[in-house]
């Protein structure tokens, strides 16, 4: 009881929970395993050598920016970076080149993240925000997806269309739905990943997976991803029952695409989604919209990353005016 | 071409509607304001530190504007000269006041105060402070977490990294006394600023007992009074065994300081003493020069 | 199960020494007795220096409505009346006194006997527990008969028993319903006959079967008690959610449990009304939990108020080598102590012993948003915009956000991944509105 023996003083509670950010981030990182593992089976070298790429050039921009440029103490092992990276990697086709990875990685972690303070400050999401950048600057390299199976092949991967394109394409030359579904794999192929697409988004059962894992270790809640898959199978529903030879049918619009990888990963990134369950919500259904307007409507084939990302610039909207249910609320018919 | 034509037209059609609109609403929702509001703001430092007790530069000239006298106003840091042309703005009468300067009344570095505690919380002096005494054995002295720092929008007090206390730069403080309200232990003070910035006080805020005050830190006024049988202008006095000394009174004489028992006395900016024979002096300016 | 339903935490329990029968701790030399033992105005020392004391004889008198008179722990000599350090550090005005033998009054009936009948009047009984200087033993040391004074207009319809002990670490509570199971239910009968209210529960977690059964089986022979078993959930024992535990009302924000007409005591509260009642015993001794995964003896000492930490620990088995943190009360709610010379006081529940590496929090990291502060908060705030908003100085908008709401239960730091300092900046925040709001009624 000498004076050397210092007391630790804080104000309470003294007491605290094991979790971290560290670990949330690990847990993303695993849960994507499956995904990552599905596109090494079907786009082999590409799919690896684009998630090195984006991982490395990530945590390589993490760090110097933190270092040289804000001076701070490099949190490079916290794993967000890491986290953009595999998610950037998986939103691109995997034949894209070296060097557009690494300035998908600089406008992800450079613009989207740092210059807004980093970990925690960013209203965008950074990875999405990337993918973006890359699809309008280079739209070509973007939108040429190899097809499955070419395994040895990086850059002169054999491309093809994705499912998605096909049924837009084939729409607005007036072929009927009907027909054009016999261009595209079944949809057992298309739940495993056996179709065209962008490296990690192409197995809406891998990812799954991942996504239950997330819920069963709480990192997500059901809110965002029941919101936007739900919006999607009742807008396209309800489009489908309009007229089944112009629009496809729900499912269709969960399989292909970034659907899945969008609304269990990308969509509930917890930076950049509200702060409430109704919040959430909101959000989720606002993202589906979008998604579909797009999709149906506009111009690109896919719209899952403009939906997230337009929804992520009401965020602060929807925290400011959503809150939680307060205890002891006046009601006033109490 | 058609169509840039009608491009221009266009916009030059709905410019002109939202400038009459425009106009309309500046019209119909004018405030008029004195204009000798905006004259004054003018000539004030537009700092908006809130030194003068009113929100901002522009609430200072509206009260200036309203006030009978300009007694009760007072910009500290635009000083007199401000003051002057505010009053000549006005045409009302000039009240001259002495210019301060904050001082920081404890002295209690590692070095001379022990820490008896390790505090985990939140770094601010405030939060610090609402929770516990400190976390040395002194509840009165600095807790070094630099409310006033952040508090100072003229970049003129900073933590000593040594000392772990924080520091006034005389060139920089306008004494606006953001400083004195932030810190909860109420250690710094504003006093009025010599010719030279030369600084004599009491740099202790401890009213325990001497020998209480003496375990707890080695430069604590413990309150034995040999400063005021020394002093020849009546300028210091003891209460709650800690000594003050009237900045008013005080004639910088520096005879406090030489027989100060634990240095809590300081002398800042003097030149050195000719006589280099006391020890107790040298050691004493090794204090201040930090 | 009953719980509150939204929010709260699950810490883990470590109630290591809830198998350990309450023991009487030895007198120490001398004891410090605050003035301000309670909440509200601070007592009036009625003793002087040199003046000498018996047990139980009164030394400070209640300072208003919301105070409680103080009595004296120990039978000695008054050594002196000044401001000594309390838990926080600060120096506060105490009554130290120099014990010689153990000499009591002799109007406290010291026998062991049950007394259950009482021919004392409703008033009666609230004037005793008022002069016998009853606080909330909880922690929160609110004087007990101000609780029982219903305000016109109002009706107090239950009276509900707080033996949850939500809190890791502590057993006091639970090895008082264990080992004072009669006393606690005529205790209980007295409460309720102040009140005049015909229905008591007693609000006890899972996580102690053996008290559950005790009092069930005994509660038969009095009339409108019962228990009611609990979902184990911190903060369960807060107030405001062990009433929605039970009842299923809510205190409206601003409001008191008495609106919803609910009144809530503490078990040990409730100890102390029956000896106060019965036995004509002045609160001045508490059972107290000593306790932490390095100390030698955890137990539960029954300790005269005034008696320092160190005595306690001492008993306990020493300060272990390793220890980095002692805190006064449970680990979620309670305070750090800067040193063990300080004493005992009316509302020190436990003192645990965290060791170096559990007593430092984690560094801090940014927000990352994951909303788990506020969907644990048990008020239904957010607190990460609390936080935010009190570190730059926004009172206005930490008002409008309801600050005044939090019952700094901890549980948003406890969950915080980032391990931010939440509830250090929303007590500023509660500080400060406090202040804003003071002003304005001016």
């Amino acid at each position: 009881m000498s004076s050397t023996n210092q007391l630790t003083v804080a104000h309470s509670p003294h007491q605290f929970g094991d979790d971290s950010v560290q670990k949330i981030m690990y847990r993303v990182l695993f849960a994507l395993v499956p995904a990552f593992a599905v596109s090494l089976v079907f786009f082999g070298l590409g799919a690896l050598i684009v998630t090195g790429v984006a991982v490395v050039s990530c945590l390589a921009f993490e760090y110097l920016i933190a270092r040289f440029i804000i001076k701070t103490k490099p949190t490079l092992w916290d794993g967000s970076a890491a986290v953009t990276g595999v998610l950037l990697a998986f939103n691109v086709p995997s034949n894209l080149p070296v060097w557009m990875i690494i300035i998908g990685s600089l406008v992800a972690i450079g613009i989207a993240k740092m210059s807004f303070g980093g970990l925690g400050k960013n209203p965008f999401n950074p990875a999405l925000a990337g993918r973006v950048f890359l699809l309008v600057s280079f739209p070509a390299q973007m939108t040429s997806w190899p097809v499955v199976g070419t395994r040895m092949n990086y850059l002169d991967a054999t491309t093809g269309a994705t499912p998605l394109g096909i049924i837009k394409e084939g729409v607005q030359n007036g072929q009927p739905v009907s027909e054009l579904l016999a261009e595209i794999p079944e949809y057992s192929q298309m739940l495993l990943g056996n179709m065209s697409g962008s490296l990690g988004e192409i197995s809406a059962l891998a990812l799954l997976l991942g996504g239950l894992f997330l819920l069963w270790k709480k990192v997500i809640t059901w809110h965002i991803p029941v919101s936007i898959i739900g919006t999607v199978l009742l807008f396209t529903g309800i489009l489908w029952g309009i007229n089944p030879e112009k629009y496809a049918d729900p499912l269709f619009h969960l399989l292909p695409g970034g659907i899945m990888l969008g609304a269990l990963f990308m969509a509930t990134d917890m930076v950049t989604s509200p702060m409430t369950s109704v919040g959430q919500i909101i959000f989720g259904v606002g993202i589906g919209l979008i998604t579909v307007l797009i999709r149906v409507f506009g111009a690109y084939p896919e719209g899952v990353s403009f939906a997230i990302l337009i929804m992520n610039a009401f965020v602060p909207l929807i925290n400011k005016y959503v809150k939680p249910k307060r205890f002891g609320e006046v009601v006033k018919h109490g | 071409m058609n169509t840039v034509l009608v491009t221009i037209i266009s916009f030059a059609l709905i410019g002109s509607i939202a400038g009459v609109i425009l106009f309309l609403i500046a019209k119909r929702f004018r405030v008029v304001e004195d204009p000798r509001i905006d004259a004054v703001q003018e000539v004030l430092p537009g700092a908006n530190c809130g030194g003068c007790g009113y929100p901002g530069c522009r609430g200072f000239a509206e009260s200036c504007v309203k006030a009978d006298s300009l007694s009760d106003l007072f910009c500290p840091v635009g000083g007199n000269s401000v003051m002057e042309q505010v009053a000549k703005i006005l045409g009302k009468e000039v009240v001259q006041k002495e210019p301060q300067i904050a001082v920081v009344r404890c002295s209690g570095s590692p070095e001379h105060r022990q820490k008896t505690a390790f505090y985990d919380g939140a770094m601010t002096c405030e939060i610090a402070s609402a929770l516990f005494a400190g976390d040395t054995g002194c509840p009165y002295g600095c807790l070094g977490l630099g409310d006033c720092v952040k508090a100072c929008t003229f970049d003129a007090i900073h933590i000593n990294p040594e000392t772990q206390l924080p520091e006034v730069i005389d060139d920089k403080c306008t004494a606006c006394g953001a400083c004195v309200t932030a810190c909860p232990k109420g250690i710094i003070e504003l006093r009025k600023r010599n010719k030279k910035d030369r600084k004599i006080y009491v740099s202790c805020v401890n009213t325990d007992k001497g020998a209480v005050t003496k375990r707890a830190c080695d430069v604590g006024c413990i309150g034995c009074k040999a400063c005021v049988k020394v002093c020849a202008y009546d300028a210091i006095t003891v209460e709650n065994f800690l000594a003050y000394i009237d900045p008013i009174k005080c004639k910088l004489c520096r005879k406090c300081v030489e027989v100060c028992p634990t240095h809590s006395i300081l002398e800042i900016n003097f030149p050195p003493r000719k006589t280099a024979d006391a020890a107790a002096g040298k050691e004493v300016s090794e204090v201040t020069t930090t | 199960m009953k719980t509150f339903p939204k929010g709260g935490v699950h810490p883990p329990e470590n109630k290591i020494s809830a198998a350990v029968p309450i023991e009487m701790l030895p007198i120490p030399e001398t004891v410090i007795i605050h003035l301000s033992q309670h909440l509200g105005a601070p007592a009036q020392p009625v003793v002087e220096k040199g003046e000498q004391v018996k047990v139980g004889q009164l030394i400070a008198k209640s300072a208003g409505f919301v105070s409680a008179p103080i009595h004296s722990p120990v039978s000695g000599t008054i050594e002196k009346i000044e401001s000594v350090p309390d838990t926080s550090g600060y120096k506060k005005p105490a009554i130290i006194i120099k014990v010689e033998g153990d000499e009591w009054i002799d109007t406290i009936d010291r026998s062991p006997d049950l007394i259950k009948e009482t021919i004392l009047s409703k008033e009666e009984i609230i004037a005793r527990i008022s002069e016998m200087g009853i606080v909330g033993l909880g922690g929160a040391t609110f004087p007990s008969h101000v609780k029982m004074m219903i305000p016109t207009g109002k009706k107090a319809e239950i009276l509900i028993i707080n033996g949850v002990e939500c809190e890791p670490y502590l057993t006091s509570d639970h090895r008082l319903m264990l080992e004072r199971s009669e006393e606690l239910l005529v205790g209980i009968s007295l409460v309720m006959k102040a009140l005049g209210v015909s229905r008591a529960v007693i609000g006890i977690e899972r996580n102690k079967p053996d008290a559950i059964a005790q009092l069930t089986s005994l509660s038969g022979q009095y009339a409108g008690i019962r228990v009611e078993p609990l979902k184990v959930k911190y903060p369960q024992g807060g107030e405001k959610q062990l009433i929605k535990a039970i009842t299923g009302r809510e205190v409206p924000s601003g409001k008191l449990p008495v609106d919803v007409g609910a009144v809530v005591h503490n078990v040990g509260t409730i100890v102390a009304v029956y000896e106060a009642v019965m036995k004509n015993k002045p609160l001045f001794e508490r059972v107290v939990t000593v306790t932490g995964k390095l100390l030698e003896r955890p137990a539960n000492y029954l300790v005269r108020i005034g008696t320092p930490i160190e005595f306690l620990v001492k008993a306990a088995g020493g300060m272990p080598e390793d220890t980095g943190k002692v805190i006064n009360g449970g680990p979620m709610m309670g305070k750090a102590l800067l040193s063990l010379a300080v004493p005992v006081s009316k509302g020190t529940s436990g003192i645990v012993l965290l060791s170096q590496s559990a007593a430092r929090r984690k560094p801090v990291m940014n927000c990352i948003r994951c909303r788990r502060c506020s969907s644990v908060c048990p008020m239904g705030l957010e607190p990460y915009l609390l936080q935010a908003l009190s570190e730059q100085a926004r009172w206005d908008e930490v008002e409008a956000n309801r600050v005044m709401d939090c019952i700094e239960c901890g549980s948003c730091s406890f969950i915080c991944p980032a391990s931010r300092p939440l509830v250090d900046f929303i007590r500023t925040g509660k500080a400060n509105v406090n202040r804003i709001i003071r002003e304005r009624s001016k």
